[in-house]
C-alpha cells in the first residue's frame, strides 16, 4: 500500500458505439480534472492491436502500476487487457474494466448525462483499482474424466469422441436405454437412410468402449465445484433386472399381467411392466417399470421372477448414489415435442387419427406398432389421403410457440415421401406457411417430393380440423390462390416443433445454467461460443440449446467433446485468486464466517487456533466478508473499505 | 437542486435522483449488459457497482449510501435457486429485508430501497425495474432535502 499509485485510464471509442453517446473529449477532461491519475488516453478500438500497444507502451513509459480500461463489459475484454498488461510487466489483477458501453452508451441518449455517468463509473473504478493488490492465479489439478448428461445422439457422439481421445467418460442417461429420439425415427432426411441402422452401431460402440462408463436409469442429483474439479452425485435408480444376467429370452413379458402404454411407440401400442424399450436397446437388458409393476413393494406378483431361469430379476434392488469427480461436463439432455394436446384448433389431440410427427415415425417403422404398414389408429385402415400440417403450434406467438423449429418442414416432406413409397396410390398433401429447406441437399429433397414424386404442397395455414363421418375435414386457405380450401383426409399428421425436454429444464436448475426465453439452454455466445455455457467447464450439445437436425446435433457434440478434451488435456488449470482472507489480529473466532460459507471452505485450525480459508474451495462470493462482525475476513480485491469508497465516488463524482 | 414550474406541477420533487445500483456478476450484471446489447433504454440515474454476489453486500453499505448522498439504493441479484454461489441470494434476502425494515422504522420511505431478482436474460425486467425506481424517486424530495435526511417530515 506504500508505493504511489500511478493510474492510467484508457478510454475506448469502440468506433462510434461509445463515442456517439459519450463525449470522449469531455470525459477525458473530467477524469483528468477530478481524479488523481497519471495518464488518460483514448483509442478508436482499445481491443485492437494499436489499442493494446498503446496500453503496453504507456505502462512502461509512465511506470503505471494500475490500469483502467473504460470500454465494454468485463465479460468481453477483461482477459484481453489483463494479458496485455501482463505482457508489459504488470500484474493482471491490477487492471479493471469500467463498463461504459453496455451500461452507458448503449442504454442512454442524453450525451451530457451519459458522459457524466461514464465519468462517475470511472471514478468509482479508480477507487477499486488503487486498492487492488497483485494476485497470483491458483493452480489446481484437473480431474481427467468427463461427465456427459443425456444419451441421445448428441450425448453418444460426445462420449465416443472424448473416449476416443483417451479420456474416461461417464455417460448418464435417465431412461433405461441410450438412443434418445433418434431411436424412434424410421428414416432420416435428406438421404432416407434408416435411423436405427446408423444409430445402433454407435450405441453398441458406447457399450463396448473401455473408457466409457454407461449409467442408464440414472440421474445427476447434485453438482459442486468448478472447472477441472466438479464433484457430482449420481443416483442410479434400480432396474430390477441384472443387466449381466439377462439373456433377452423374453419369457418374462409373456407372463407379466400388467399392460401399459409403450412410450417408445408413442403409446400407439401396449407393453408390459417388464419390458425392453426396443430390441437394440443398450444396455441389452429388460427393465421393470417400478410405477406399474406389482412385484415391488408390496410384492403382489412375482410371475416374471418365477420364470426367469437365469435369475436376473431382483425386486429388492435399491437406488444407489454414486459420487465421482469430473474435469468437464457436457449437457446433452435434448428436446420434447410440443404437445398436440395444446393445439385446440386441431382438436386437442383427442381424435385418434390426428397424430404428431413423432407418432407417424412409429407408424413408418418396421419395429413400430404396425410393423411399418401405415394404418390409422382409429380402425387400422390404410389411409388413402394424408394431410401433413406444417408449423402446427409453431410460429404462432399469440397462442403457441413463437419460433420456427427448422426441422419440421423437412420431416413433413420426408413423411410425405415415405408415405408415397408405401402407399403408391395414396395422396399426400402438405399445408405449409413457407417451406424452409436450409441445409445441404435439403432443397433438392423437397424438389424431389414436390416435382418428381407428386406430393401436393398447398401454401396456407390450416384453421380447423373436424370429424366428418369416418374421415377428417381439413379446412384452410390457399394463400396463393386466395381461396378457402377443404380437403377430406383419412389421417392428419401435425408437424409439431421442438421444446426443451423436461430433463433439460431440470438440469438447467441443477447446474445453474441460464436459459433463453424459450427455456432452451443459453450458450455463452450465440455465434462464437455455441457449445459453451456461461459456466466454464460446462458445455452444451444438441437440441438442449435449441431445435436442430441430426447433422447439426452431431457437429455440436463433436465440438463440445473437443472443448471438454482441451480441459482434460491440461494437468493444471488456473483459478481466480479472488478469495477470502482472514486477519487473525482482529478475528474473535466467533465462527460466523464458517456458518455462512456455502462451500465449507472456512474452518478453525485447532493447532494455531486460527480461522483459516481452504483456498481450493473458496469461490469468492464474499458472503463471509459481509457477515463478519469485526470486519476480520475480507474478499481479496473486494474489501469493504473499497466498496464503500466506490459508492462514495459514484455519488460524489 | 431547483425544480422547474412544470416539474412542480407534475409532482416532480427531484428531477435527478441518484440511485446506487448493486449488480451481481452472474445474473443481474449480465442482465444489465444484455439491456445494452439489446439497445434498450433507461434513465442514467442508476449508478452501477458490481459485486460477485449479493451476499457480499454488507447491510451497512446500504445505510452508508444514503449518508453519502444517495436518494435510493437498488440491489439486484440472481433469482432464488439460480445463485452462482448456491445460496448467496437467500442470505442477501434475509440480511437486506432487515435493512428495509430498519430504514422504514427510522423514517425512510420504502420506495428508496428495493431488492429484486433479475436473471441474465431479463434485460426487459432490468429496464422496467430501474425505470420504475427512477420515476418513483422523482416524486420524492431529495433524501437530503432536510438537515436530518430521510422522509420523516412527510
Ligand atoms: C418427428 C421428427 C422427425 C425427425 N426427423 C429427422 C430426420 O429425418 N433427420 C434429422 O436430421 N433430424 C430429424 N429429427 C431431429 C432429431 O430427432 C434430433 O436432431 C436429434 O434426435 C437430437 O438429439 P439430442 O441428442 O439432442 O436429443 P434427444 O434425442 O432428445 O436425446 C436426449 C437424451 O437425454 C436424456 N435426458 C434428458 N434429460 C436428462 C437428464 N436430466 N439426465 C439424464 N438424461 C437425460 C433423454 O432421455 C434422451 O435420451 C426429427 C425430429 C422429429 C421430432
Amino acid at each position: 500500500m506504500d508505493e504511489k499509485k500511478k493510474v492510467g485510464v484508457f478510454v475506448c471509442h469502440c468506433g462510434r458505439n461509445i463515442a456517439q453517446t459519450v463525449d470522449i473529449e469531455k470525459l477525458m477532461e473530467k477524469v483528468r480534472e477530478k481524479y488523481d491519475v497519471e495518464l488518460v488516453e483514448d483509442n478508436m478500438y482499445m481491443c485492437s492491436d494499436p489499442g493494446q500497444n498503446l496500453l503496453k507502451e504507456s505502462i512502461q513509459a509512465k511506470n503505471l502500476n494500475r490500469v483502467i480500461v473504460a470500454a465494454c463489459s468485463r465479460d468481453m475484454h477483461e482477459p484481453t487487457f489483463r494479458s496485455a498488461a501482463q505482457e508489459a510487466g504488470l500484474n493482471p489483477y491490477l487492471v479493471e474494466i469500467a463498463n461504459i458501453r453496455e451500461q452507458v452508451s448503449w442504454v442512454h441518449d442524453d450525451k451530457e448525462k451519459a458522459t457524466e455517468k461514464a465519468s462517475k463509473i470511472i471514478g468509482s473504478t479508480i477507487e477499486k483499482v488503487i486498492r487492488d493488490e497483485p494476485l497470483e492465479p491458483l493452480k489446481i489439478p484437473v480431474v481427467q474424466r468427463a461427465l456427459v448428461i443425456g444419451g441421445g445422439i448428441a450425448g453418444i457422439q460426445a462420449a465416443l469422441d472424448i473416449a476416443d481421445a483417451g479420456y474416461e467418460v461417464t455417460l448418464v442417461e435417465k431412461s433405461p436405454t441410450i438412443g434418445g429420439h433418434m431411436a424412434q425415427l424410421a428414416e432420416t432426411f435428406p438421404t432416407l437412410d434408416c435411423s436405427q441402422c446408423i444409430l445402433t452401431p454407435k450405441m453398441v460402440a458406447v457399450s463396448r468402449h473401455p473408457k466409457i462408463n454407461l449409467l442408464t436409469t440414472s440421474e445427476v442429483v447434485s453438482v459442486d465445484g468448478y472447472v477441472g474439479n466438479f464433484k457430482v452425485q449420481i443416483r442410479k435408480n434400480p432396474r430390477y433386472v441384472d443387466v449381466d444376467k439377462c439373456n433377452l429370452c423374453d419369457d418374462c413379458t409373456a407372463v407379466c399381467p400388467v399392460v401399459v402404454h409403450d412410450e417408445y411407440n408413442q403409446s400407439l401400442s401396449p407393453r408390459k411392466a417388464i419390458y425392453i424399450p426396443f430390441p437394440q436397446a443398450v444396455p441389452a437388458s429388460y427393465v421393470i417399470d417400478e410405477e406399474t409393476c406389482l412385484g415391488i413393494d408390496p410384492l403382489i406378483c412375482s410371475k416374471c421372477k418365477d420364470v426367469c431361469l437365469v435369475e436376473a430379476i431382483n425386486f429388492d434392488m435399491q437406488p444407489e448414489i454414486i459420487e465421482e469427480e469430473f474435469g468437464a461436463i457436457i449437457v446433452a439432455t435434448g428436446y420434447d415435442t410440443y404437445p398436440i394436446e395444446n393445439i385446440g384448433e386441431y382438436g386437442y389431440g383427442a381424435h385418434p387419427d390426428i397424430i404428431s410427427g413423432l407418432d407417424f415415425e412409429r407408424l413408418l417403422s418396421a419395429n413400430g406398432p404396425t410393423q411399418g404398414v401405415i394404418r390409422r389408429p382409429s380402425d387400422g385402415k390404410v389411409p388413402k389421403t394424408v394431410v401433413f400440417v406444417h408449423c402446427a403450434g409453431s410460429r404462432d406467438p399469440a397462442k403457441h410457440l413463437p419460433y420456427c423449429s427448422k426441422i419440421c418442414c423437412m420431416y413433413s416432406t420426408k413423411h410425405a415421401l415415405q408415405y408415397k413409397h408405401l402407399v403408391h396410390d395414396g395422396t399426400a398433401i402438405n399445408f405449409y406457411i413457407d417451406v424452409r429447406t436450409a441445409g445441404k441437399d435439403y432443397e433438392e429433397f423437397y424438389k424431389r417430393a414436390a416435382e418428381e414424386e407428386k406430393v401436393i404442397y398447398v401454401r396456407g395455414k390450416v384453421s380447423e380440423i373436424i370429424e366428418d363421418g369416418d374421415q377428417l375435414l381439413v379446412k384452410g386457405v390457399d394463400t396463393l390462390l386466395g381461396e378457402a380450401v377443404e380437403v377430406h383426409a383419412d389421417l392428419v399428421v401435425l408437424a409439431t416443433g421442438l421444446v426443451p425436454s423436461k430433463g433439460t429444464q431440470e438440469i438447467s436448475h441443477l447446474l445453474k445454467l441460464s436459459c433463453d426465453s424459450k427455456g432452451f439452454l443459453k450458450e455463452a455466445h450465440p455465434k462464437l461460443k455455441p457449445v459453451e455455457s456461461a459456466l466454464s467447464g460446462i458445455f452444451i450439445a444438441g437440441t438442449a440449446s435449441g431445435p436442430k437436425d441430426i447433422p447439426e446435433t452431431v457437429s455440436q457434440a463433436s465440438g463440445a467433446a473437443a472443448k471438454a478434451a482441451t480441459i482434460l488435456a491440461s494437468e493444471f488449470l488456473e483459478r481466480e485468486p479472488q478469495i477470502a482472507q482472514v486477519d487473525p489480529t482482529t478475528c474473535g473466532l466467533c465462527h460466523t464466517c464458517i456458518n455462512v460459507c456455502p462451500y465449507g471452505a472456512i474452518y478453525l485450525d485447532e493447532g494455531v487456533r486460527r480461522i483459516t480459508v481452504r483456498e481450493a474451495l473458496c469461490e469468492g462470493c464474499g458472503s463471509c466478508a459481509a457477515a463478519c462482525p469485526s470486519g476480520s475476513i475480507e474478499l481479496k480485491n473486494s474489501t469493504s473499505e473499497g466498496i464503500r469508497a466506490q459508492i462514495k465516488a459514484l455519488l460524489q463524482g | 437542486m431547483s425544480t422547474s414550474k412544470q416539474e412542480q406541477e407534475s409532482g416532480i420533487k427531484n428531477p435527478n435522483p441518484k440511485i446506487v445500483l448493486f449488480l451481481c456478476r452472474w445474473c443481474s450484471g449480465k442482465g444489465a449488459d444484455l439491456a445494452g446489447t439489446s439497445r434498450l433504454n433507461y434513465p442514467p440515474n442508476v449508478l452501477p457497482i458490481m459485486v460477485n454476489c449479493t451476499s457480499r453486500i454488507d447491510p451497512r453499505f446500504i445505510v452508508e449510501a444514503f449518508l453519502d448522498g444517495a436518494d435510493g439504493v437498488l440491489v439486484t441479484g440472481c433469482h432464488f435457486g439460480d445463485c452462482h454461489y448456491k445460496t448467496g441470494n437467500y442470505k442477501a434476502y434475509r440480511r437486506l429485508s432487515l435493512v428495509a425494515k430498519l430504514l422504514k422504522q427510522v423514517g425512510v420511505n420504502p420506495k428508496r430501497f428495493r431488492l429484486t431478482w433479475i436473471s441474465a436474460t431479463e434485460a426487459t425486467k432490468f429496464v422496467k425495474v430501474t425505470t420504475e425506481m427512477v420515476e418513483d424517486l422523482k416524486k420524492l424530495p431529495p433524501y437530503w432535502s432536510n438537515e436530518n435526511g430521510g422522509d420523516s417530515d412527510e
